[in-house]
């Protein structure tokens, strides 16, 4: 790991506040001595629901990728419930290009625990999960260790600080599996099965999640923003960034840039030029950005040429086309949303133009073809069949069909699966094909030896030798 | 608009309103969306849904579009001129085999998209499934067949080479897996898991790798492990016993019951050409839902066994056993028994027979006047799913028609001793074999007069003076009472092998030679004799039981 940068002054630091700060140590007496867990005293001191009032002002969107309203997701959770409550950490962390979560938990660890305990205080749960994936011994070591400081120090167990609050956290650490991220697939592999998504309806988490209980899963950023929250207030939590794109961003920027890195801003503070040019340096020496994919590998690829006409609300209310190109895209929930992708998990991998688009999207179609858990078809087939598609391409053997199909594929698979993962597996497909036609097209060039008859006989060459002509 | 507002039409109490494919109608509340939308609309393709096990939704073959009632500002529906509530339809397919039907939901089981979906999933199941139907059992029931056909396509445009998988995989004592055919709707593994209460199958591996697979060491043996080689929508599981024995669409189907004890499965019997290559299990709510044991299933071998008996036999003044005719061979017992005096005549009679066959023995015994007659018990471990306490599957019927007492075979040893003791002479054993209910095997070889209807070469048989060769319950109709006092019927897949007799004429042919015949041709005019006799069933008619039987408890027990 390359030396850690100085926050970039434009940067305004909260969740990171203390990632690779000179001096700082991972364990609960630096922490204290930052003034750590004195939001868990305020907290203890306040209503659950006016806890619940300050994070639905707040408009916390939760950041695992979905950016669904953390205080609305709270809500579901009926007060009267007789039912033990649950809630999750989903430390999962494992959409390609994504690195924010693992910092927290390596080096601020109990920063993770005192938004969770404030949480759990507020939705009533007297019995929480870390879910952390299995590629993260040492994150997963970390955090033991964090909770046993805790403990000691009264913030977990019995009577909290005297507040007559009980909690206790456990660390489950995952076997290896993308499709633990997704929450119902998470809670299935808690309870000790095969992490398949449920469908929901029925099984939506805060009515019957683990154990059929409700269930909040909650991602790590978003637990440590609660912290943050309790700290200034919703309201004034909410001042940062735009209208419901709330409070900081983490940014995890990653490939042809020339300072790649992990960076906080205020939601909706800078566009995708200053990102990529100010902040990270521009392109490599004597090259030129092409592909950029904002919020981790499923979002959709963004060409880095491209000039988005867009309907956009005037002051007076009416709407008018505007040009926007892509330098000048902000970088938010809805800006990115409106430009036809989405601000995901925050991964921002950047490619420049030594990259093949066939070639990289052939790298993201094997990530998802492996990672498909298999429950339902569309998924579980496409997957591989798009990869194998873009292997072919990629071998020189492309046939001229080869984009309608990936693209007709990809549209057989995104909207009708259980879980995200048809979309996630589908939209790179979708948005590569459609945003590179040329290079794809370039590819779908048939190489094929005069004497096979279809690409799998040059694929597998010992057979090929057998065909009869 | 200024429309008069419209009365909400109010569905009656335990039934909701709901439009299919344009068409409001009524269903009662807690009927599935897939059920109610195939019912009133059209049918809706399915591979993981079964209305027996819990649904997954895995399969995303019924994807149909959903809409909820359209809400005003008010929280109301917003009602049509029609009176029901306009749709506002979700812009996403959704699947039907989870969701219970609700008021003002509306359902499309046709549209552009629908079929465009279907023709999807279709084409995802078909690109690693090998196209082996040429060779694969399943053909002629398969899903995947009919679907294809249905709703598919009929190109490929997968030109990849097809995941490799196990072929042949050893399942266990009667199943066999071919893991490439396998489309993972999971049927077999919710079946073992919440009927068979056996988790015994799983998925291993991740996505289009996925594999089905018992757990290493431990083979899919529990009893009713065939099950899910009938619930498999493909030819992944296939039957050790049935596999390339026959073509389905060849076989013959007879609706009939499992005769292997008092449950009384209903099955359908596959045979061709005078031969049975299987049985299945046949939904009866009341009886066995849509499944039967695996060793009831595969119990009708022995039928086709190549030691079955089919020659009539009687033994000559010089001691010898000569071969007769069915009709000699009666005649000859009527004379044999003739020889003796009534108290030393014993019955030993079957709750295997039909209530048919019990009447006539019933008949026999008091013709003959004889005192001392019973049926075998045959009690066992019942398993709390479908093997009954009762091994024998009519043993009501014996009570019923008076050849056993409410205590039925508690006369067995008492009629095995008075033979062992030389009290009796003369043995009747109708589809039993006295050498399993405690006669000695010398006794039994020495006694002057064996009268045995048997289907197998048994010491009884063997030491007949008079031998008839009976039938199965594949080759006989005739009707049943199970264990819990349901009236059910059994057909006649396969005829009676040449030389054997049906059991029921066999009897009636010997008691007129014994004289006290009366002349029943058919086995509906007998059913009907019976009836009079038999007061619990009264008014009823072989073809009044129907494929699904008749509860007769309550008449049973008054």
């Amino acid at each position: 790991m390359s030396t850690p940068q100085p926050p970039h002054p434009r940067e305004r630091r909260v969740i990171f506040k203390n990632i690779d700060r000179p001096g700082w140590t991972n364990d609960i007496g630096a922490y204290l001595a930052d003034g750590g867990y004195a939001e868990l005293k305020k907290g203890l001191a306040m209503n659950r629901a006016d806890i619940i009032n300050e994070v639905k002002t707040s408009q916390l969107r939760g950041r695992g990728g979905a950016g669904f309203g953390c205080g609305m997701k709270w809500g579901f959770i009926r007060a009267d419930e007789k039912k033990p409550i649950y809630l999750i950490c989903n430390a999962d962390e494992s959409e390609p290009g994504t690195f924010k979560d693992r910092y927290i938990l390596h080096q601020d660890p109990h920063q993770l625990l005192e938004g969770m305990i404030l949480s759990c205080f507020a939705v009533n749960a007297r019995l929480a999960y870390i879910y952390i994936r299995g590629e993260f011994p040492q994150g997963a070591k970390i955090v033991e260790r964090a909770l046993a400081e805790a403990r000691q120090h009264g913030f977990l167990g019995k009577n909290i600080l005297g507040s007559g609050f009980d909690l206790e956290i456990y660390v489950h650490r995952g076997a290896g599996a993308y499709i633990c991220g997704e929450e119902t697939g998470l809670i299935e592999s808690l309870e000790g099965k095969r992490a398949y998504p449920r469908i929901k309806p029925p099984y939506f988490p805060a009515v019957l999640g683990l154990y059929q209980c409700p269930t909040i899963v909650n991602n790590v950023e978003t637990l440590c923003n609660v912290k943050h929250i309790i700290r200034m207030g919703g309201a004034e939590f909410a001042k940062i960034g735009r209208p419901n794109n709330t409070g900081t961003r983490l940014l995890c920027v990653s490939g042809d840039v020339k300072r790649p890195g992990y960076f906080e801003f205020d939601c909706g503070s800078i566009t995708m030029g200053e990102l990529l040019y100010d902040i990270c340096g521009g392109p490599k020496e004597g090259r030129k950005f092409k592909a950029i994919i904002p919020g981790g590998s499923s979002a959709k690829v963004m060409r880095a040429d491209e000039v988005y006409k867009l309907k956009v609300k005037q002051p007076d209310g009416s709407m008018a086309d505007t040009q926007i190109p892509f330098n000048d895209v902000i970088i938010d929930f809805d800006s990115l949303a409106a430009v036809g992708t989405m601000a995901g998990s925050g991964g921002v991998i950047v490619m420049d133009d030594t990259r093949d688009m066939v070639w990289a999207l052939n790298n993201i179609n094997a990530f998802y073809a492996h990672e498909s858990c298999g429950q339902c078809t569309p998924c579980r087939e496409g997957s591989l069949w798009m990869q194998k598609i873009t292997d072919r391409m990629v071998a020189g053997i492309g046939v001229e069909q080869d984009p309608k199909t990936l693209v007709t594929v990809a549209n057989n698979i995104a909207g009708r699966t259980i879980c995200a993962l048809g979309e996630a597996c589908a939209w790179p497909t979708q948005s590569f094909v459609d945003k590179f036609p040329e290079e794809f097209a370039a590819h779908a060039k048939s190489h094929l030896p005069h004497n096979a008859r279809t690409a799998a006989d040059v694929l597998a060459p010992d057979r090929a030798a057998t065909l009869s002509h | 608009m200024n429309s008069p507002a419209a009365e909400p039409v109010a569905a009656p109490p335990g039934m909701v309103n709901i439009q299919v494919d344009g068409t409001w109608v009524q269903v009662p509340k807690g009927t599935r969306a897939i059920e109610a939308v195939s019912k009133h609309g059209s049918f809706v393709p399915r591979y993981c849904y079964h209305p027996k096990l819990s649904s997954p939704g895995n399969c995303r073959m019924c994807l149909i579009e959903m809409g909820s009632p359209k809400m005003g500002p008010d929280r109301k529906p917003i009602l049509g001129p029609d009176g029901f509530p306009e749709t506002a339809w979700i812009p996403r397919p959704q699947i039907s085999c989870a969701t219970d039907v609700a008021e003002g939901m509306a359902y499309r089981s046709h549209s552009p998209l629908i079929d465009e979906c279907r023709k999807g999933v279709m084409e995802f199941l078909l690109i690693n499934h090998p196209l082996d139907c040429t060779i694969c059992d399943q053909a002629g029931e398969c899903h995947l067949q009919e679907y294809s056909v249905e709703f598919g396509q009929a190109d490929s445009r997968f030109l990849e080479e097809k995941v490799k998988k196990p072929k042949k995989v050893d399942l266990g004592p009667r199943i066999v897996l071919d893991d490439e055919r396998c489309i993972m709707c999971s049927r077999c593994i919710r079946f073992t898991q919440e009927i068979a209460h056996d988790d015994a199958l799983g998925f291993t591996q991740r996505g289009s790798h996925t594999v089905l697979t018992a757990y290493p060491g431990r083979p899919f043996a529990n009893n009713y492990s065939l099950n899910t080689v009938d619930l498999c929508p493909v030819g992944a599981l296939t039957s050790k016993d049935f596999r390339f024995k026959m073509r389905v669409w060849f076989l013959k189907q007879t609706s009939s019951i499992c005769t292997s004890c008092g449950t009384g499965c209903n099955t359908t019997i596959g045979s061709r050409e005078n031969a049975v290559y299987r049985q299945t299990p046949r939904e009866n709510n009341e009886v066995n839902s849509e499944w039967m044991c695996d060793y009831g299933r595969l119990n009708f071998h022995f039928l086709q066994d190549e030691k079955r008996l089919t020659q009539p036999l009687a033994r000559q003044a010089d001691g010898t056993r000569k071969p007769v005719p069915m009709k000699r061979a009666v005649e000859e017992a009527a004379a044999q028994l003739r020889q003796f005096k009534p108290d030393e005549i014993a019955v030993i009679a079957s709750a295997r027979m039909t209530n048919e066959e019990l009447y006539l023995a019933g008949k026999l015994i008091r013709t003959l006047g004889v005192t001392m007659f019973d049926v075998v018990p045959r009690p066992q471990q019942p398993d709390g799913i479908l093997v009954s306490a009762d091994g024998n599957p009519n043993t009501l019927g014996a009570r019923l028609m008076k050849v056993s007492s409410d205590d039925p075979g508690r006369y067995i040893p008492i009629i095995a001793r008075k033979v062992n003791d030389g009290g009796i002479k003369a043995l009747i054993c109708l589809g039993e074999d006295a050498a399993a209910c405690g006669v000695n095997l010398d006794v039994l070889a020495a006694l002057p007069c064996v009268i045995a209807l048997a289907i197998l070469p048994t010491a009884t048989a063997r030491a007949a003076t008079v031998l008839l060769p009976g039938a199965g319950f594949t080759e006989k109709r005739g009707s049943m009472i199970n264990a819990k006092g349901r009236l059910q019927r059994l057909n006649r897949a396969v005829e009676i092998p040449e030389g054997a007799g049906d059991d029921w004429e066999i009897l009636r042919d010997l008691i007129a030679a014994l004289g006290g015949g009366n002349g029943i041709y058919t086995i509906e005019e007998l059913f009907k004799q019976l009836t009079v006799d038999a007061p619990p069933l009264a008014g009823l008619s072989l073809s009044k039981i129907g494929d699904l039987g008749i509860d007769l408890k309550d008449q049973l027990s008054s």
